[in-house]
């Protein structure tokens, strides 16, 4: 018995949320008294690899095949199943990332196991090995007993931090047998904004809504964003109106979110709007209209012209930044 | 070109969430139930792929008769044909093995589904088909475009996306941008009534979770309303009381 936490990579590089779904096995090893084995797939540089045991990872089985250098869910889906069942681990960990989500059903499949998606805490300890995890879009908790013997669990991002637990990570090579079949999905190009800040990992998140009146506005809620290190995201009508991309909506329909500080920026706070937001740890809600149901939610609130109010704040958080 | 699109049935996105029977249950009191929204986008993909004699587009529900009118609305959006797998739907686990069970001979080229449905959040069907059926499968799409027997899709990543091919047969979960969903119109509506809908029984499965109580998200406080006239003050309050900035 011991758990298998996997890591996703981007351009050989580690993210936060990783290093939180290794906090988090971390933690899950030592409920079940046993050791922590994390699986990397692609090319990484030792020196990140061994970040790894910062986090409490002992050993790092690395995986560096030419064919696995992008990311095909089937075959990085074989390759962690076969690594759990030779290191003979129960429990599989990995983040519920865009690429985790496509991960985790494959493996729970390939190890008859039962998956916990959207996991937000550490499973129970009372005999059931049940997990808390978000359900009716944000509007709920189910927690989900996981009744098979093997087990994966997928962890929300900005749901149980990061915790260092230092120890000094082994690192072994892992070969990966690949079989042709598994490839059948072929990444033709990558686009990332390296200038934003991805929304699900975020911790601070402006969000804006019709209450802007026109995407030509959208320059101050950018300026506020920038100073505070955060990323931009908007309501549904906002995209479905293109004032907006698509990836920016947040909402029962769009990219639930939990970051530490949400700002709602003239958006009333539509029930469905607040599925998607509600476990954010803080909300700060400015609107004009004092009946916004937005303000039930809230921690602050101001009432106002967001085209008076965000300047202000622009000024206050340069001046606090100074 | 035969697609098949799963779909769940689901409580309406505006629906108040709660549970009885010491909160073991969820209320369906008054619930009106609607098609998943993200499945209604992969139907109208779907159904814009197929359209002019281009090939067929089956729905499939695993759930019990009092389904039956979300599956009408997805034949009345424009399905041909439905197939409900007559069963309770215990977990995304049996579900996908129901689905699988059945498309595993009917030589579908493609099987969509939505991105997650609104309900359990799982996005995980998709994938679990894909890997009962041993095919690839892509989730969270935002893009899909078929050139004959080759596929283009584009997948959300974190801060970007990653454009695919896939050749073959191939699962998909598809979110926001692959389809606007269409809208059901009169004739649909009277068309639906009578296209056919198979009832097939499900096949067992070893269970691998169960979902032993629900809880809702605690109350917050009551708000701290800034006067617009000191906006400043916020930006101290967040670092020195909340301590997020």
């Amino acid at each position: 018995m011991s758990v298998l936490v996997y890591v996703e990579q981007a351009e050989g590089k580690f993210k936060k949320s990783v290093f939180e779904a290794v906090s988090y096995a971390k933690a899950i090893a030592d409920q079940q008294s046993t050791n922590l084995t994390a699986i990397s797939i692609g090319d990484v540089a030792e020196t990140e690899l061994k970040e790894l045991g910062k986090y409490g990872a002992t050993k790092v089985l690395n995986v560096s095949v030419d064919q696995l250098k992008t990311f095909v869910n089937q075959a990085y889906a074989t390759v962690i199943a076969t690594a759990a069942e030779k290191e003979g681990a129960d429990i599989v960990v990995l983040s519920n990332s865009f690429s985790g989500k496509g991960l985790a059903p494959r493996i729970a499949v390939k190890l008859k196991a039962g998956l916990a998606d959207g996991a937000v805490e550490l499973p129970s300890t009372d005999g059931k090995f049940a997990v808390k995890k978000t359900a009716f879009s944000g509007k709920a908790f189910a927690i989900t007993e996981l009744t098979s013997a093997n087990k994966v669990i997928a962890l929300n991002p900005n749901a149980f931090g990061v915790k260092e637990n230092a120890t000094d990570a082994v690192i072994e090579n892992f070969a990966a047998d690949v079989k042709q079949s598994n490839l059948g999905t072929v990444i033709k190009e990558i686009v990332r904004a390296t200038d934003k800040i991805s929304l699900p990992d975020a911790e601070l998140v402006v969000s804006a809504g019709r209450g802007l009146k026109g995407p030509e506005n959208w320059g101050m809620i950018e300026e506020l964003a920038g100073l505070l290190g955060a990323a931009t995201a908007c309501s549904k009508p906002v995209s479905d109106a293109d004032w907006r991309p698509h990836s920016e909506h947040v909402g029962q329909t769009g990219i639930a979110i939990s970051p530490n500080l949400y700002i709602a920026i003239g958006i009333s706070g539509a029930i469905q709007h607040l599925a998607g937001v509600s476990s954010s740890k803080v909300i700060v809600v400015i609107n004009k209209d004092p009946e916004a149901p937005f303000f039930k939610v809230a921690d602050y609130g101001i009432v106002g012209d967001a085209f008076e109010v965000v300047p202000k704040l622009i000024e206050a958080l340069k001046a606090h930044k100074a | 070109m035969k697609i098949l699109v799963c779909i769940s049935n689901v409580p309406d996105t505006t629906t108040k969430i709660t549970f009885t029977n010491d909160n073991t249950e969820f209320n369906t009191t008054g619930v009106q139930y609607i098609v998943n929204p993200y499945d209604e986008i992969a139907l109208s993909r779907a159904i814009e792929l197929t359209e002019g004699g281009k090939g067929t587009v089956t729905v499939i529900n695993v759930g019990e008769a009092t389904n039956d009118p979300t599956i009408r609305k997805a034949l009345a959006i424009g399905a041909d044909d439905a197939v409900r797998v007559n069963a309770a739907p215990r977990d995304a686990y049996f579900v996908a093995k129901q689905i699988a069970e059945y498309a595993k001979d009917k030589d579908f080229n493609i099987i969509l589904t939505g991105r997650e449905s609104i309900d359990y959040n799982g996005n995980q069907v998709a994938a679990m088909v894909g890997e009962f059926l041993d095919i690839p499968s892509i989730s969270i799409i935002k893009k899909l475009d078929i050139d004959g027997d080759n596929a283009t899709v584009e997948r959300e990543i974190e801060g970007g996306k990653e454009v695919l091919t896939v050749s073959g047969k191939f699962v998909a979960s598809c979110a926001e941008g692959v389809a606007e969903p269409k809208i059901p119109n009169m004739r649909g509506i009277m068309s639906a009534r009578t296209k056919p809908l198979t009832v097939v029984d499900a096949v067992s499965i070893e269970e691998v979770t169960k979902v032993t109580k629900y809880e809702t998200p605690a109350p917050r406080g009551t708000v701290k309303l800034i006067p617009s006239d000191q906006t400043e003050s916020l930006i101290g309050l967040l670092h020195s009381e909340a301590k997020v900035i």
